[in-house]
Parts: C-alpha cells; sequence; structure tokens
C-alpha cells in the first residue's frame, strides 16, 4: 500500500475512465488497509480509489506501476478479490496513505462484486498501455521507478517477474499447439485425395492398388483411430506407435505392478501412466490398443479379462496358481474373508481382490457363503 | 417352532411321555457338520461344489425326517424348520434353494408332491419297499403269517408299538403293502370299517 499516492481524483488532460466499481476495499497485502470501503476507479493511466462518505479521501497508483494481477475467488464469507502485485516505490513518489509496507502487492475486495468486468477492462488497459502512448500532463513519476525495478532480479519482484514470463510462454504454447490443427487439415487434404485414387482405380479396375498405398493408408486409419481388422490378420495388429507405446507401458508398469501384487485395473494403469506423463496424455483406445501387444511383443506383461468383464495389466511372472494359493491361504488363515478385508490383507483394490476369491472358487477352492452381512468365501470344505 | 407332529393320530390325544419323547428326539438329532458352515446355506454357483452341497442337503432333509418321523413337508413350513433355519449361526436357506433340494430329492425317488403347485410333498426317507420288508419280517416273526390285520392295527397298534413302522401314514402303509403283494406276500383285502391285509 505504500506506492498509492494521495490525489485530488480529477483526471488528466489526456486521461479517461474505462470503468468504476463502488463497494471496494482496498487491502495492503493480506490486511485490511485502514481505509473504509469505497469506489475504485480505472482509468487509461491510474487505478484509484475514493472513500464513499469523505470525497477527499482519493488515493491513486500509475498502471505502470502493477507488474501482474490475477483473480482471487470468493469463498465463505469472503469477496472475491484482485490481487496486484506492484513494483516498488519510486524514491521521488509523492506522499501517500502508507510510508512503507512490508507487502509488495495490494487486493481490491468486491463486496458488491463487479470483479469479472474490472478485471477484464484492467487486462485490456495493461495490455494496451494507452499511458505510454498519451502521456498524463502530469508527469508520471513511476517511470523511472519502473527502470530501478527492473534491474532487480531477486527478491519477490523476480519471483514476479518470472510468474508473468511463465504466462507468456503458456500463451505462446496454446498458440502453437493450435497451428497443429492446420497440419492436421493438411494430412486430411493427402488423405482424401489417396483416397480418391484408390476409389477410383478400384472403379476403372485398373491395376492392383499398390502395396505402399495400402500400408499408408491403413497406417492413416489407424492414426485417426479406425482400427483396421485386414492389418492385424496380416500384421499382427497395431500400427508402430501402439508398439513403442507398449514397450514404454512394460518399462512404466514394472514397479507400480510389483507394489500391487502383480494386477492393476486397467482404469488404474490409464490414471498413472497419464498422470506420469503429464502432457500428451493416452487415449483408452490408445492404452487398450497398447496393451492388447504385449504378448506379441514378448512383454513380460499380459492384459487379461475377466468373465465379468473387467479388464486388468497382470504380471507374466504372476501366475494363476500363485494367485488362488494366495487367496485359499488367506481365507484358510482368517477362517473366512470377504473381498474387502482380502484386499485390505493384500493391498490390493476391492475389485481385483473379488476377482481373485472368485477365480479361486471356480476352481473349486473356496465356496460362497451369500446372507443379509455380505458375500464371504470360506474354503471349501464339501 | 412349527412342522408336522409325528403322529397324525386325530383321536387319541397325546400323553406326557409322548409330549417328551418328540422333545428328546428333538434335542438327541445329530446335526452333520455342514448345519454349522454358513456356505451350505448358499447355493453354491460352483456346478461340482453344488452337487456335493445337495447331496448334502439330501441326505439331511431324509435323516431328519427319519428321525422325527416326518411323512410330509410343508414348503413355506420347511423354511422355519430347524433343518433349513440354522438359527444358532443365523444362515437359512432360501425358498427357491429348498426347491432345488426337493427337486434333487424328487430325482432321487425319495420324494413325491401332493399338489400341483409343489406346495406340499410326502417325504419317503425310506421306500415302501424298505417297509414292506420291515413289517413282513415282523409278522413272520411273530408267527402270524396267513394272520389277517387291519392297517389301524399295523400303524397304531399296541402290539407293533416298539416297532419301526409304527404310526407309519397310511398312505405309506399302503404303498409298502402294494410293494409287497407285488411280491406276493400279501394281499390287501377290504373288510367292513377298511381296509386290510393278508399276510402269506
Amino acid at each position: 500500500m505504500d506506492r498509492f499516492m494521495w490525489t485530488n481524483g480529477l483526471l488528466e488532460m489526456n486521461e479517461t475512465l474505462v470503468i468504476q466499481q463502488r463497494g471496494v476495499r482496498l487491502y495492503d497485502g493480506d490486511e485490511k488497509a485502514k481505509l473504509e470501503v469505497g469506489v475504485v476507479l480505472l482509468s487509461t493511466h491510474r487505478l484509484l480509489w475514493r472513500d464513499l462518505k469523505n470525497h477527499e479521501c482519493c488515493v491513486c497508483i500509475p498502471l505502470s506501476q502493477i507488474i501482474f494481477f490475477e483473480e482471487q475467488a470468493a469463498g465463505i464469507g469472503k469477496s472475491a478479490k484482485i490481487v496486484i502485485h506492484l513494483h516498488p516505490a519510486p524514491a521521488n513518489k509523492e506522499p501517500g496513505p502508507y510510508q512503507n509496507s512490508k507487502f509488495s502487492y495490494i487486493k481490491l475486495s468486491f463486496k458488491e462484486h463487479g470483479q469479472i468486468e474490472f478485471y477484464r477492462r484492467l487486462t485490456e488497459e495493461m495490455i494496451q498501455k494507452r499511458w505510454e502512448s498519451t502521456p498524463a500532463s502530469q508527469p508520471i513519476t513511476a517511470t523511472a521507478g519502473l527502470k530501478t525495478g527492473r534491474t532487480r532480479a531477486v527478491g519477490i519482484v523476480g519471483i514476479e517477474r518470472k510468474l508473468e514470463e511463465k504466462r507468456k510462454e503458456t500463451d505462446k504454447n496454446i498458440s502453437e499447439a493450435f497451428e497443429d490443427l492446420s497440419k492436421l487439415m493438411e494430412k486430411a487434404k493427402e488423405m482424401v485425395e489417396l483416397s480418391r485414387s484408390i476409389a477410383s482405380k478400384i472403379k476403372d479396375k485398373q491395376g492392383d492398388i499398390t502395396e505402399d498405398e495400402t500400408i499408408r493408408f491403413k497406417s492413416y486409419l489407424l492414426s485417426m483411430g479406425i482400427a483396421n481388422p485386414v492389418t492385424r490378420e496380416t500384421h499382427g495388429s497395431g500400427t508402430h506407435y501402439h508398439m513403442q507405446l507398449a514397450r514404454q507401458l512394460g518399462d512404466i508398469l514394472q514397479a507400480p505392478l510389483e507394489e500391487r501384487g502383480g494386477m492393476m485395473a486397467l482404469t488404474e494403469v490409464y490414471c498413472l501412466v497419464n498422470r506420469a506423463r503429464g502432457m500428451e496424455l493416452l487415449s483408452p483406445e490408445d492404452l487398450v490398443n497398447a496393451c492388447k501387444m504385449f504378448e506379441s511383443l514378448k512383454l513380460p506383461l499380459r492384459l487379461r479379462v475377466f468373465d465379468s468383464g473387467v479388464m486388468v495389466v497382470q504380471l507374466q511372472s504372476h501366475s494363476e496358481e500363485e494367485m488362488i494359493a494366495s487367496a485359499i491361504d488367506s481365507v484358510s488363515e482368517k477362517g473366512s474373508l470377504t473381498a474387502e478385508e482380502f484386499g485390505k490383507l493384500l493391498g490390493l483394490s476391492v475389485l481385483l481382490a473379488k476377482e481373485r476369491l472368485l477365480l479361486a472358487e471356480k476352481m473349486g477352492h473356496l465356496c460362497r457363503d451369500d446372507s443379509v452381512e455380505g458375500l464371504r468365501f470360506y474354503p471349501n470344505l464339501f | 417352532v412349527s412342522y408336522t407332529l409325528p403322529y397324525r393320530n386325530q383321536n387319541s390325544t397325546l400323553q406326557p411321555e409322548r409330549r417328551l419323547t418328540e422333545f428328546v428326539l428333538e434335542m438327541s438329532f445329530e446335526w452333520p457338520w455342514q448345519y454349522n458352515f454358513p456356505p451350505f446355506f448358499t447355493l453354491q454357483p460352483n456346478v461340482d461344489t453344488r452337487q456335493k452341497q445337495l447331496a448334502a442337503w439330501c441326505s439331511l432333509a431324509l435323516s431328519y425326517c427319519r428321525h422325527r418321523k416326518l411323512y410330509t413337508l410343508d414348503v413355506l413350513e420347511a423354511q422355519e424348520s430347524p433343518v433349513f433355519n440354522n438359527k444358532k449361526i443365523e444362515r437359512k436357506l432360501s425358498v427357491e434353494a429348498i426347491q432345488v433340494v426337493f427337486e434333487e430329492l424328487r430325482k432321487k425317488g425319495n420324494l413325491e408332491w401332493i399338489d400341483k403347485n409343489k406346495t406340499r410333498c410326502l417325504i419317503m426317507w425310506r421306500r415302501p419297499e424298505e417297509w414292506g420288508s420291515l413289517i413282513y419280517q415282523w409278522v413272520s416273526k411273530n408267527g402270524m403269517i396267513n394272520s389277517v390285520f387291519t392297517l389301524y392295527e399295523l400303524s397304531n397298534g399296541d402290539d407293533t408299538e416298539n416297532e419301526e413302522f409304527h404310526g407309519l401314514e397310511e398312505w405309506m402303509l399302503l404303498r409298502s403293502l402294494q410293494a409287497l403283494q407285488a411280491e406276493g406276500k400279501a394281499e390287501i383285502i377290504t373288510l367292513d370299517d377298511g381296509k386290510g391285509v393278508k399276510f402269506f
């Protein structure tokens, strides 16, 4: 709050009012400023605040002092706020309500809402920076401060600057990402031409479609997510992408699988892998297709589908006998177990625990007790 | 606990000794180990396990009926009978499961439905032929071949009090005698007030 200056509240020659909002309280950092609730005004050059009751009490700050700002959502009993991070006050700053402050940011608390529009307008003004092109008749004392601000690379200001740069970077990335769409459109054009030529060839019955074109066509289809059954027959299955992905999964999943007793539901795998990747997430279809290739690539993992339809990835070393044996042992030891208890015992999810118990029952090693108390499994003493 | 009393004798009142006997019988029945095994009361999905389970149920049902001398069962009453309802472990066989057990018994020839709706059935924990043979043994042992008996005498007479077939229900008695008749060892005759039989 020590960046603010007293002002008479009148706008300068080239300065225009952009928006004003009443019911705003100022905060010095996280603490309420020793001012009442008032009106906040945004002009092309400055940010002003005036006390509602006492119009003589008016403070302002040049927009150039603002490094960056962000919204803070409303909470229970708390109004929405805009947090504004400021450059340090220049040495020749005119007196204001605060001589010094330990905070380098202020907050505007919008007690009567209006923060969304205000934020938008503030963003616009900060982008356009109209004060630079049409300086107000009064000298903006902050310009000198601006230079001193820039040379500081450490402390809060440095962090704030880094944040600002990061934001710019993200913006750039987003616009770059959309460039891919245009690339996709080009590829689509290629595909359309290819399919047109194939179609016309078939129509004219002129010669065979070349091997090359067929492969290109199939790879296009697969990359677009259309699984081609012919490919699976002739080439085993999947594309190069899925093969690579399968190998990658083989590496990633080894440790987690061992931790979880050698088996993970496909949904768990999906979450784990995508969380690890961060960017370039996998689609469920890609994951399933890659998992289907484990066996053909001789990786030590297997995709397995249970009778109930549940799909799991399990370590190859994790044989069925072992699973059943562990189920029988646990049940015999405890006399009887429910799926929840068994899962807790082995650190498995309830779903997988139940599958194991059902498997053991299918093999005739366990029998079930189904009552109002729930489903329990006992050793098969029959 | 409501189930058919073993002595369907409408005419005589039950003597106190009989009531005591009944109580003792109830308490003295030896339940098989499966009876206290909770999964026994859940129809097992595994085919092999189920076969063994049903075999145990049939055996239990028959031996219980034999012990209590029950000749008919009512399906709804059966659900509350101690055979299918173990109050100690709080488990009971569902109606569907009871019907499966009954069907098994029927296939084995130990059960016959009385009505089309399958609500009541005859339980034959001993086949008619076996009864017939027992009766004939008693008759010949006491040198009563060529004598004529009324059916009532055989099933409820004082002479037969200690015999296993004492208290045999009429329908079962008749079938047993018919079996003997088929073997040529007896002939069912009609008397003034009912049926009778002569042994050869």
